[in-house]
C-alpha cells in the first residue's frame, strides 16, 4: 500500500510550506510535492495604483529582499516610459542590488544553512541554528552577522533605510552615493573580505566531508536560467537572459526580458499557492530549470572580476558541463558574495556615483513592461500593464522560489529515496535532510507567493489512495 | 474695531472683534490642532480637529469658525478633547484607505503627523476599505481619492484664490467625493487652469505631481498666503 509523507513545516526558510512524499505500492518513493501555504494577493490589489508607487508598494512583498522587488519594479517603470536611465543611476542601482546579495546570502550561509553541515546534521534543533553557532563558533557566527550588516549598510548608505528604502524609482534613483557613504563602505571591505576567505575555507572542508550531500541533494539535470552580459559575463541587474542545459550548452540566448512569455510558461497547481514556470519549448514538466546562485554561474561564462573568476574556475569543475548539484548552490553563492565585494570595491571609487543627473522623466510610452533584475533567490520579473494614464491593469510577478519549485520537489524527492527504505517508516536523520534539501534553495516563500510568515515543518507520508499512513510535525 | 479680552487655557488674551478662536489662540502662541483649515483661505469646521471646550456651552465648538467674544474662557486641551480628536483621527482613517508607508506624502502629510502628535496608537474601528479610484487623466496632477480626508482646501483654493471653480465636491456622508468641473475626469477639465494650488493645499496624499514616488510629495503653503497677502495687501512678503 502505498503512502505519503508530509513535512509540516519546514523550518529555517522565509516562509510557511510543507512537504508531501507519495510512496508506491512498495513503500518507495514515488514522488514529492513542495507546498506552499499561505495566500497574498499582491498582483491582485496592486490592480488601479499608478505605476510610480509600485516600487515601494512590491517591496513590502518581503523584508530580505525588498531591494531586488523595487528594483524589478523600477524596471518595469523604465520600460513602461521607454527610457534609458541615465548611466550614473544604473551604477546605483547596481551598487544596492550588490549590497542585497552579500546581505542576503550571507543570511543564507551564515544564519539558515551552515547550522546544518557545521554543527552536524543529527544536532538536536533546538541546537541546530544561528544560536547554537554562536555557542559553537562565536567568531564565525558573529563575522557572518557583520557581513549580512554590511550588505545591509550599503543599502542604507544608499536608500536611508536598510529595508524598504523609497530610492530606486522608474526613470532612476533618488539620490547619489554621497563622500561619507563612500568612506563607510570602503572602511568595510577588509573585513568582507577577510570574512569571506574563511567561510570559503569552511566551505572546502565542508565539500570534502559531503561527498554524499553533492550526490543526493538535488543531484540531476536541468536546465538553468540567469541574466547575462552581452559577453556571457555575471549579471546581477542589466543583460539579458540566458537558458542552457545540464551539458552546460547555451539552448537559448540574449532575450529580452520584454518576451519572457515566449519562453516561460506558469503552470498552476492545486496543492500550492506556489507557481511552477517552465521553460516553454519543452514544455511542463520537462521544461524543469533552475535559478539562483547555481544557475548564474552555470551560465556565465565569467564573473568579470579576478577573485571570484579564480574561484568560477575551480566551481565549474565540480561538474560535466553544467554544476547540476544543488548542494553546491552554497558554494555558488559564497562565490557571487565575493564577486559583489569586488564589484563593490571598483564602485566606491567611481566618481560618476556622485553625478546628480540620476532621473530620466517621460509619460507613458508604453502600455506594458517587464522588468528583471537577478535576486539573491533567482531571476525576478515584474510584469506589469497600464492604462493611458498610468494606473495597473495587470500585475504579473514571477519569483525565484517559483522557478525554483520543479526541482525542489526533485530535490526533496532524492533525498527520500535514499533514506525510504519500504518499511514506512519516516527516519528522523530523513527530516533534516529533506528541509536542507529545500534550504539549498534559500527559498523565500513570502516572495513566491507575495506570502510572509514563519516556516514550520510538516511531513505526511500518503498511499495512493490519498491516505496518510504517516505523518510527523514540529513547529 | 473694538478688542475683545479673553482667557486661553489660563492665559489673558486681547483679540480683535471678529477674530476666530483659533487666530487670537495661534496669536498668543496657543497651537490648536488642524486638519482643514489653511491660511489663506476661509474656514469651513469641516474636520472638528480644532474643537475646543467653553465655559457655559455644553457644545464642544470648532476654534477656526467661533468667534471670539468678551469674557470667553476656552480651553484648547483637556482629556476629552483629546480623547474625541483622537476618535475623529481614527474615524478618518477608517473611512478610506490610508497606506502611509506607500503614500506619495509619507513623511509629509498633516494627517499623519496629526495622528502622531496626537497619539493615535490605533484605530478602534473597522476600517472600511471602500474602492474609491485614482484620477491621473491630467497632464501634470493626481487626485487619489482614497487619500481624501474631504477637507476642501483644494475646493477653497480652486474657487477663492484661483477663481477656476474647477474643484467641487459631490454626494453626501462617506460618500462624498472631490470632483472636477461635472463630475468628469480631471484631464478633460476645460476650466482648470494647471495652476496647482489645490495639490499645494492638500493635507494628504491625494492630490499629487504625477511621477511622484514614496514620499516625494512635499508642498510649499506658503505659495498660497504669498498670493492671497500680495492681492489683499499689495505685499510681495516671502519668507
Amino acid at each position: 500500500m502505498s503512502k505519503r509523507i508530509i513535512i509540516d513545516p519546514v523550518t529555517r526558510i522565509e516562509g510557511h510550506a510543507k512537504v508531501s512524499i507519495f510512496l508506491d505500492d512498495a513503500g518507495n518513493v514515488s514522488d514529492a510535492e513542495f507546498h506552499v501555504v499561505e495566500f497574498r494577493g499582491f498582483e491582485k490589489f496592486c490592480e488601479g495604483r499608478p505605476y510610480t508607487e509600485m516600487p515601494g508598494i512590491t517591496q513590502r512583498i518581503c523584508g530580505i529582499c525588498p531591494v531586488s522587488h523595487t528594483l524589478a519594479s523600477a524596471k518595469a517603470g523604465d520600460a513602461l516610459m521607454a527610457v534609458n536611465i541615465p548611466p550614473a543611476a544604473d551604477k546605483l542601482r547596481r551598487l544596492l542590488n550588490l549590497g542585497q546579495f552579500i546581505q542576503s546570502h550571507a543570511l543564507s550561509f551564515f544564519h539558515l544553512s551552515a547550522p546544518d553541515f557545521l554543527l552536524g546534521w543529527d544536532t538536536a534543533p533546538a541546537q541546530r541554528n544561528v544560536f547554537g553557532l554562536i555557542a559553537a563558533n562565536k567568531e564565525l557566527a558573529r563575522a557572518g552577522i557583520r557581513l549580512r550588516q554590511f550588505g545591509q549598510e550599503i543599502i542604507e548608505v544608499l536608500g536611508d533605510k536598510k529595508i524598504h528604502p523609497a530610492w530606486a524609482v522608474p526613470g532612476g534613483v533618488r539620490s547619489a552615493l554621497s563622500e561619507e557613504g563612500r568612506a563607510k563602505i570602503r572602511a568595510w571591505l577588509p573585513e568582507a573580505f577577510a570574512t569571506t576567505k574563511v567561510a570559503f575555507d569552511l566551505w572546502k572542508k565542508t565539500m570534502e566531508t559531503h561527498q554524499r550531500e553533492i550526490q543526493i541533494f538535488g543531484n540531476f539535470p536541468s536546465l538553468f536560467m540567469g541574466l547575462v552580459a552581452a559577453d556571457g559575463t555575471w549579471e546581477h541587474h542589466g543583460g539579458k537572459l540566458r537558458f542552457t542545459d545540464s551539458s552546460g550548452s547555451i539552448i537559448a540566448d540574449q532575450i529580452d526580458a520584454q518576451n519572457y512569455l515566449d519562453y516561460i510558461g506558469e503552470s498552476v497547481q492545486g496543492t500550492s499557492y506556489l507557481k511552477s514556470p517552465f521553460y516553454k519549448p519543452l514544455g511542463f514538466p520537462e521544461g524543469i530549470y533552475r535559478v539562483g546562485p547555481l544557475a548564474r554561474l552555470n551560465v556565465c561564462e565569467q564573473m568579470g572580476v579576478p577573485q571570484a573568476d579564480a574561484e568560477l574556475k575551480k566551481f565549474k569543475k565540480l561538474g560535466h558541463g553544467a554544476v547540476t548539484s544543488s548542494f553546491l548552490y552554497h558554494y555558488a553563492r559564497l562565490i557571487e558574495i565575493l564577486a559583489s565585494i569586488e564589484y563593490v570595491e571598483r564602485y566606491v571609487d567611481d566618481p560618476e556615483l556622485s553625478s546628480d543627473y540620476l532621473r530620466a522623466d517621460a509619460g507613458i510610452n508604453n502600455l506594458r513592461g517587464v522588468g528583471v533584475s537577478e535576486a539573491p533567490r533567482g531571476t525576478l520579473f515584474h510584469d506589469y500593464t497600464v492604462d493611458r494614464n498610468g494606473l495597473l491593469q495587470k500585475v504579473n510577478l514571477i519569483v525565484a522560489t517559483g522557478q525554483n519549485n520543479l526541482a525542489m520537489n526533485q530535490t526533496v524527492a532524492q533525498i527520500a529515496r535514499h533514506y525510504i527504505r519500504g518499511d514506512g517508516q519516516i527516519p528522523e536523520p530523513m527530516l533534516n535532510r529533506v528541509e536542507h534539501g529545500i534550504r539549498c534553495y534559500d527559498p523565500c516563500l513570502s516572495c513566491s507567493t507575495h506570502a510572509v510568515g514563519q516556516m514550520p515543518l510538516h511531513v505526511q507520508l500518503i498511499a495512493p489512495d490519498g491516505a496518510v499512513l504517516n505523518e510527523v510535525a514540529r513547529g | 474695531m473694538a478688542a475683545k479680552t479673553l482667557t486661553i487655557d489660563g492665559k489673558q488674551i486681547s483679540a480683535e472683534e471678529n477674530e476666530t478662536v483659533l487666530q487670537a489662540a495661534t496669536e498668543a502662541g496657543i497651537k490648536i490642532p488642524t486638519l482643514c483649515h489653511l491660511e489663506g483661505v476661509y474656514d469651513v469646521g469641516a474636520c472638528r480637529l480644532c474643537i475646543v471646550e467653553i465655559a457655559g456651552t455644553p457644545k464642544l465648538l470648532p476654534a477656526c469658525t467661533t468667534k471670539v467674544a468678551e469674557g470667553m474662557e476656552v480651553k484648547t486641551d483637556s482629556e476629552r478633547l483629546r480623547k474625541y480628536r483622537r476618535m475623529i483621527l481614527e474615524l478618518l482613517f477608517a473611512e478610506r484607505n490610508h497606506v502611509c508607508a506607500v503614500c506619495v506624502s509619507n513623511g509629509h502629510c498633516e494627517l499623519q503627523a496629526l495622528a502622531y502628535s496626537l497619539g493615535m496608537e490605533h484605530v478602534r474601528y473597522d476600517y472600511t476599505f471602500p474602492k474609491w479610484s485614482v484620477d491621473t487623466t491630467h497632464r501634470l496632477f493626481g487626485m487619489d481619492h482614497n487619500r481624501c480626508v474631504l477637507c476642501t482646501r483644494c475646493v477653497r483654493v480652486c474657487w477663492h484664490i484661483e477663481g477656476a471653480g474647477t474643484k467641487n465636491v459631490s454626494g453626501r456622508g462617506a460618500k462624498s467625493k472631490i470632483i472636477t468641473d461635472l463630475n468628469q475626469s480631471w484631464g478633460t477639465s476645460d476650466s482648470c487652469t494647471e495652476c496647482g494650488k489645490c495639490v499645494m493645499a492638500c493635507p494628504t496624499g491625494a492630490l499629487f505631481q504625477k511621477g511622484s514616488t514614496v514620499g516625494e510629495m512635499e508642498r510649499d503653503r506658503d505659495k498660497l498666503e504669498f498670493i492671497v497677502t500680495a492681492r489683499e495687501k499689495k505685499q510681495w512678503i516671502a519668507d
